[in-house]
C-alpha cells in the first residue's frame, strides 16, 4: 500500500469518524440524560439522508406521514389528558401544532415539489421533518417507561428500530440514494485528492460539536439537561422534569442523526437500512468511552472510522467483523478493572 | 391434580396435530417448536436472570452450521455433532460473558448485538461455509434405523425436546441454583453476601440460553436439510427476545406461547401485508416493533399472565419432609478474635465517610456501633463485609485479610449480616429467601436440579431454612410471599437467611427497628442465645435499651469516627457521647 492509498483511505477513515463521532456524542447524551441505549440513532441518519433524496426527486417523503401519525398519536394522548383537565382552551394548539403543521406541510410539497428549491432549503425542510420525531417518538414510546429498568428501555429501543428500519423500507423501497454534493472542490494533498465534501463533513462535524459545547455550557436547557445526567434524582428535586429532559435529549439527538445523514448521503449511497450500521459504530466508540466520557467516545469513533477505513482495503469482506470485534479488548478492559457489584433495579 | 389437567389436554393435542392437521401447519408447528426451545432460554435469561441478548439466533445458526459443515464435508454423525455444536457454543458463550458480565447488565446485550452481526457476516463471507447460498443436502437424522425424513416426523422430536426443555426449566428455578438465579434480578448484592458468586450466575444463565438455542439450531438443520446465515441474522435474534416479551418472560409457558403466537403471526402478516402494501419487503417488523413496545407497556408481564387467573402459580405450601441436619462449622473459642478492622476509611468523592475507624469482634460478644443517622455506621457495615470496600485501612477476618475477597467469599467464610434497608426478594416465599442464606451449605449444581437428583440435599437446606425461621419466631409465614409481611418480620427474616449460612460472625444493621416490645424481647433473646453458642455479633441499633441490655461493649460513632469505646454503662455517661446525640450543648 503505497502512501497515496494510505492518505485516501485515512481521508476515508476520518471523515466517516467524524460522523460516528457525532453519533457517539448523540447515544452518550440520550444515556446519561434517560438510561436510554438508543439503538434507532441510526434510522434518523438514513431518514435524514432518504428524506433530502426524496425532497430532491421531487417526491413527498414518507417521513413525513410518519410525522403526521406520530403527531396524531402524541395530539390523541395529550389530548385525552388535557379533556381530563378540562383545560379545552390548549386543545387547538395542540392539534395544529401536531397534526395541521404536517398537513400543511405535505400539501405545500404536492402543490410546489421541492426538486427546485435551493439545496439549504431542502436540508431545512429534511431537518424540519427529522428532527420532530425525536421527541414524538419520545413521547408515545419511552415516557410511559420512562421508570423502566435500563433492559425494558433497551428492549423499546430494538424493537423501535425494527420497526423504524421497516418503516423505511416501505417509504424509501429497497433502492438506495445518493444525493448531489454540497461543493464540488477538491484538493490535492500530498499527491492525493481531498474531497470538498469529505472536508464539510469534518468541518461540519467539528461545528456541531462546538454548538453542543456551548449549548451545555451557557444555555438554561443545556444546563438542565447536563444536571439530569449527572443526578437524575436531584435534578428532579430542583424541578427539572425527566420528560422534558428525555424530548430534549431525543430532539438533539435526532437532530445530530439527521444531520450526519445530510453530510454523508453525497459520499455513499444510503440505504434504507444503512443507518444502523452506522449509528452501531458509533456505538463502538461510545462504548469506548464506557458511555459516560464524551471526549472518549468520540475519539474512539474516529479510531473506528479509520479501523473501518484499512480493514476495508485488506480484508473487505470482513470489515464489520473486524470493527465490531474491536468493542471485545475495550469491553474485557473495562470488565477487568470493574469490581463492585451493581444492583440491577427491578 | 386439576393443575396437571390443561399440561395433559396441551400434550395430547400436541401429539395428535401432525395425524390430523395439513402440512403446513404441521410445518408452522415445527417452527414454532423450535422458536420456543430458543425463547425457553430467554425466559431464564430475561425473566429470570434480569439480562438480555439479540444474539440468540447466532447461536442458533453456530448449532445449525455445526451440524451442517460436519454431517455433510466430514460425514460425522448428526448425533455426534449435537455435542461437538453444544460444545462450540458454550465456548462462544463463555467468552462473551467472561468479557461482559461483571459490568452494567446492559453491556452484555450490547455485546450480543454485535456478535449477532459478526455472526451473521461472516458466515456469509466464508467459503468453506458456503458464503451466502450456505450449505445443502444436509443428511436427515436417524433413530433406531428409522429416517426422520419428513416434517412430520420430526415433529415429536422438536415437540419433546420443548416439552423437556419446560420441565428443565421449572426443576431448575425450584433449586439451590435457581434461587440464586432468581435473585439476580433485583437481590445481587444481597445473593452475593450469602455466598452467591453472581458473575458466575449470569454466566449460568446466559451459558443455557445459548445451549438451548444450539439445539434448536441443530434441529433446524435436520428439518430444514439446508442452511444459509439469513435466518441466524440480529433481526431473528430480536424476533426470539419478542417471543419471550409478548408471551411472558417470567414464565416457561410464556415462551412457548409467545413462539406459537408469533410464529402463526409472521406467516399471516408475511402474506398479507406485502399484497396489502402493494410491495415486497419484511414488513412485518413493524407490526413487531410496535407490538413489543405496545405490550412492554401495557402488560410488562407478557400474555401469559393475563391467561392465568391471578394467583400463586406454584403449589407453594408443600409438606417439608423430614431431614437430617446439614454439617455446622466448629464453634470457636469463645474470646477468639473473629473481626478486625483497623484504619478503615471510606471517601465517596468529597466526603469523608469513614475516618480511621478501628475496632474489634470476638467470638462469644456483641459488639453494638452507635451514633446519630448519618455516622457512617452502614457505610462501615458494607466495608466490613465486603459490599464496598474500604479506600484505606486494614480488616481481617479470623486472620485473614479482606482487602482482595469479594462479598461472597467472606460469607463462605463465615461472616454473616442483615442489610439496614431489607433486601428480599418479594415475591419469593419466606422460606426460598432464607433458604438462599444457606446456599454456600449445598453444592447440587444445574444439571442436577434440572434432572431432580437434588432432592436429598435440598430437603436439607430447606430444612435448615425452616429451622431457622422458627428461631425468630416466622414459622407461620414460611409460604408467604417475603414481600407480604410487615417491616419488622421483613427483619426477621433477614436474620434468619444470615443464620441459614451457619455464620461465625454475625452483622445486624438494625435488626430491632420495626419490631414490636415483645418482638424485641424475643430477639435479644435469641441474641443471647447465640452469643452463648460462641457467635460473635457486631449490632448497629438505634434503641438504646436493647443496646445497653444486649451490649458487651459499645462503640460509639459522629462524623465517620470513634468517639467512645467501652462497656455500655460507662459509655452513656461519656459527655462526649451526650454532646454528639443531644446536640452542641457545650459550647452553649
Amino acid at each position: 500500500m503505497d502512501s497515496q492509498i494510505l492518505l485516501l483511505l485515512g481521508q476515508d477513515g476520518v471523515t466517516n469518524g467524524a460522523i460516528y463521532a457525532l453519533l457517539a456524542l448523540a447515544l452518550v447524551l440520550v444515556f446519561s440524560a434517560t438510561r436510554i441505549i438508543f439503538i434507532p440513532q441510526g434510522e434518523f441518519v438514513a431518514y435524514g439522508a432518504l428524506t433530502l433524496a426524496g425532497l430532491q426527486a421531487g417526491q413527498v417523503p414518507g417521513t413525513l406521514w410518519l410525522l403526521l401519525a406520530l403527531g396524531a398519536g402524541v395530539a390523541v394522548l395529550d389530548g385525552v389528558r388535557l379533556v381530563g383537565d378540562r383545560r379545552f382552551t390548549a386543545l387547538p394548539r395542540l392539534v395544529l401544532l401536531r397534526v395541521g403543521l404536517p398537513l400543511l406541510l405535505a400539501a405545500l410539497l404536492r402543490a410546489a415539489p421541492a426538486a427546485q428549491w435551493p439545496q439549504a432549503l431542502q436540508v431545512l425542510l429534511t431537518m424540519a421533518i427529522v428532527v420532530p420525531l425525536g421527541p414524538l417518538l419520545y413521547r408515545l414510546a419511552y415516557q410511559p417507561l420512562a421508570g423502566a429498568s435500563v433492559l425494558v428501555l433497551l428492549i423499546v429501543s430494538v424493537a423501535l428500530h425494527l420497526a423504524l428500519v421497516g418503516l423505511g423500507l416501505l417509504f424509501f423501497g429497497a433502492e438506495g440514494s445518493r444525493t448531489p454534493p454540497f461543493t464540488e472542490a477538491s484538493l490535492t494533498v500530498a499527491g492525493a485528492p481531498l474531497q470538498g465534501q469529505a472536508i464539510l463533513v469534518v468541518v461540519a462535524s467539528a461545528l456541531l460539536m462546538a454548538a453542543l459545547y456551548l449549548f451545555f455550557e451557557r444555555s438554561i436547557h443545556g444546563k438542565a439537561l447536563r444536571a439530569t445526567t449527572m443526578n437524575r434524582t436531584g435534578a428532579r428535586l430542583m424541578g427539572i422534569r425527566p420528560a422534558s429532559s428525555g424530548q430534549l435529549s431525543l430532539t438533539l439527538a435526532a437532530a445530530i442523526g439527521a444531520a450526519s445523514g445530510v453530510l454523508i448521503a453525497p459520499l455513499t449511497t444510503i440505504y434504507y437500512d444503512t443507518g444502523f450500521m452506522i449509528g452501531l459504530k458509533g456505538f463502538v466508540g461510545a462504548i469506548v468511552g464506557g458511555l459516560g466520557s464524551y471526549p472518549v467516545a468520540a475519539l474512539g469513533a474516529v479510531l473506528v472510522g479509520l479501523l473501518e477505513a484499512y480493514s476495508s482495503f485488506h480484508a473487505s469482506a470482513y470489515k464489520e467483523v473486524i470493527v465490531f470485534t474491536l468493542i471485545i479488548p475495550v469491553l474485557l478492559w473495562r470488565s477487568l478493572t470493574s469490581r463492585t457489584v451493581e444492583e440491577e433495579e427491578e | 391434580m386439576r393443575r396437571r389437567l390443561p399440561l395433559a389436554a396441551f400434550v395430547v393435542l400436541l401429539g395428535l396435530g401432525p395425524l390430523v392437521l395439513p402440512e403446513y401447519h404441521v410445518t408452522l408447528l415445527n417452527y414454532a417448536g423450535l422458536s420456543a426451545i430458543v425463547a425457553l432460554g430467554l425466559v431464564l435469561l430475561t425473566g429470570v436472570g434480569g439480562l438480555t441478548s439479540f444474539g440468540q439466533a447466532a447461536f442458533v445458526g453456530l448449532g445449525a452450521y455445526t451440524t451442517a459443515w460436519l454431517t455433510t464435508r466430514h460425514g460425522v454423525s448428526p448425533w455426534l455433532t449435537l455435542p461437538i455444536g453444544l460444545l462450540l457454543t458454550a465456548a462462544v458463550a463463555l467468552a462473551i460473558g467472561l468479557i461482559t458480565l461483571r459490568m452494567g447488565g446492559h453491556y452484555l446485550p450490547l455485546a450480543t448485538i454485535a456478535w449477532g452481526i459478526s455472526f451473521y457476516f461472516l458466515f456469509g463471507n466464508a467459503e468453506q461455509l458456503g458464503g451466502h447460498t450456505g450449505i445443502s443436502n444436509i443428511p436427515a437424522l436417524s433413530l433406531l434405523g428409522w429416517e426422520l425424513r419428513s416434517g412430520r416426523a420430526l415433529y415429536y422430536l422438536v415437540w419433546l425436546v420443548v416439552l423437556l426443555a419446560v420441565a428443565g426449566l421449572g426443576n431448575l428455578l425450584d433449586s439451590r441454583e435457581g434461587r440464586a438465579l432468581r435473585a439476580l434480578r433485583g437481590g445481587a448484592v444481597m445473593a452475593e453476601s450469602c455466598g452467591v458468586d453472581t458473575p458466575r450466575a449470569k454466566a449460568i444463565a446466559f451459558l443455557l440460553a445459548a445451549l438451548l438455542a444450539s439445539t434448536s439450531g441443530w434441529l433446524y438443520a435436520h428439518l430444514q436439510r439446508f442452511v444459509n446465515p439469513s435466518p441466524f441474522s440480529l433481526n431473528q435474534g430480536i424476533e426470539y427476545l419478542f417471543m419471550a416479551v409478548v408471551g411472558g418472560a417470567g414464565h416457561a409457558w410464556g415462551a412457548v406461547l409467545g413462539a406459537g403466537l408469533v410464529t402463526l403471526l409472521k406467516a399471516w402478516l408475511q402474506d398479507l401485508l406485502p399484497r396489502l402494501l402493494g410491495q415486497s419487503g419484511s414488513f412485518e417488523t413493524i407490526v413487531f416493533g410496535v407490538a413489543m413496545v405496545v405490550i412492554l407497556q401495557l402488560a410488562r408481564g407478557g400474555l401469559w399472565p393475563l391467561l392465568l387467573a391471578p394467583g400463586p402459580e406454584r403449589a407453594r405450601r408443600r409438606g417439608l419432609a423430614p431431614a437430617g441436619l446439614l454439617p455446622r462449622r466448629p464453634a470457636s473459642v469463645p474470646g477468639t478474635v473473629l473481626l478486625e478492622a483497623s484504619g478503615v476509611t471510606k471517601r465517596f468523592g468529597g466526603l469523608l465517610a469513614n475516618d480511621g475507624m478501628s475496632l474489634t469482634v470476638r467470638a462469644g460478644e456483641v459488639l453494638a456501633l452507635i451514633g446519630p443517622n448519618g455516622a457512617g455506621k452502614s457505610t462501615l457495615f458494607d466495608c466490613l463485609s465486603a459490599v464496598s470496600p474500604p479506600t484505606s485501612g486494614t480488616i481481617r477476618f479470623r486472620g485473614e485479610p479482606t482487602a482482595a475477597m469479594a462479598a461472597r467469599q467472606l460469607a463462605r467464610r463465615g461472616m454473616g449480616r442483615t442489610f439496614q434497608h431489607v433486601r428480599l426478594l418479594g415475591r419469593m416465599s419466606v422460606l426460598e429467601n432464607v433458604a438462599i442464606g444457606a446456599h454456600a451449605r449445598g453444592r447440587r449444581g444445574v444439571v442436577a436440579a434440572a434432572l431432580r437428583l437434588d432432592r436429598a440435599e435440598e430437603r436439607l437446606l430447606l430444612a435448615e431454612a425452616a429451622h431457622q425461621l422458627e428461631r425468630v419466631g416466622l414459622s407461620a409465614h414460611l409460604f408467604d410471599d417475603a414481600g407480604s409481611l410487615s417491616l419488622g418480620q421483613q427483619r426477621l427474616v433477614e436474620i434468619a437467611r444470615a443464620l441459614a449460612s451457619d455464620p461465625w460472625l454475625l452483622l445486624l444493621d438494625e435488626p430491632a427497628a420495626g419490631l414490636r416490645h415483645q418482638e424485641k424481647q424475643a430477639l435479644a433473646a435469641l441474641l443471647r442465645r447465640l452469643r452463648a453458642e460462641g457467635m460473635g455479633i457486631l449490632l448497629v441499633e438505634h434503641d438504646v435499651e436493647f443496646v445497653m441490655e444486649l451490649a458487651d461493649r459499645v462503640v460509639v460513632m459522629d462524623f465517620g469516627a470513634a468517639i467512645a469505646e467501652g462497656r455500655p454503662d460507662v459509655v452513656q455517661r461519656d459527655p462526649r457521647v451526650l454532646e454528639a446525640y443531644l446536640g452542641g450543648a457545650v459550647g452553649a
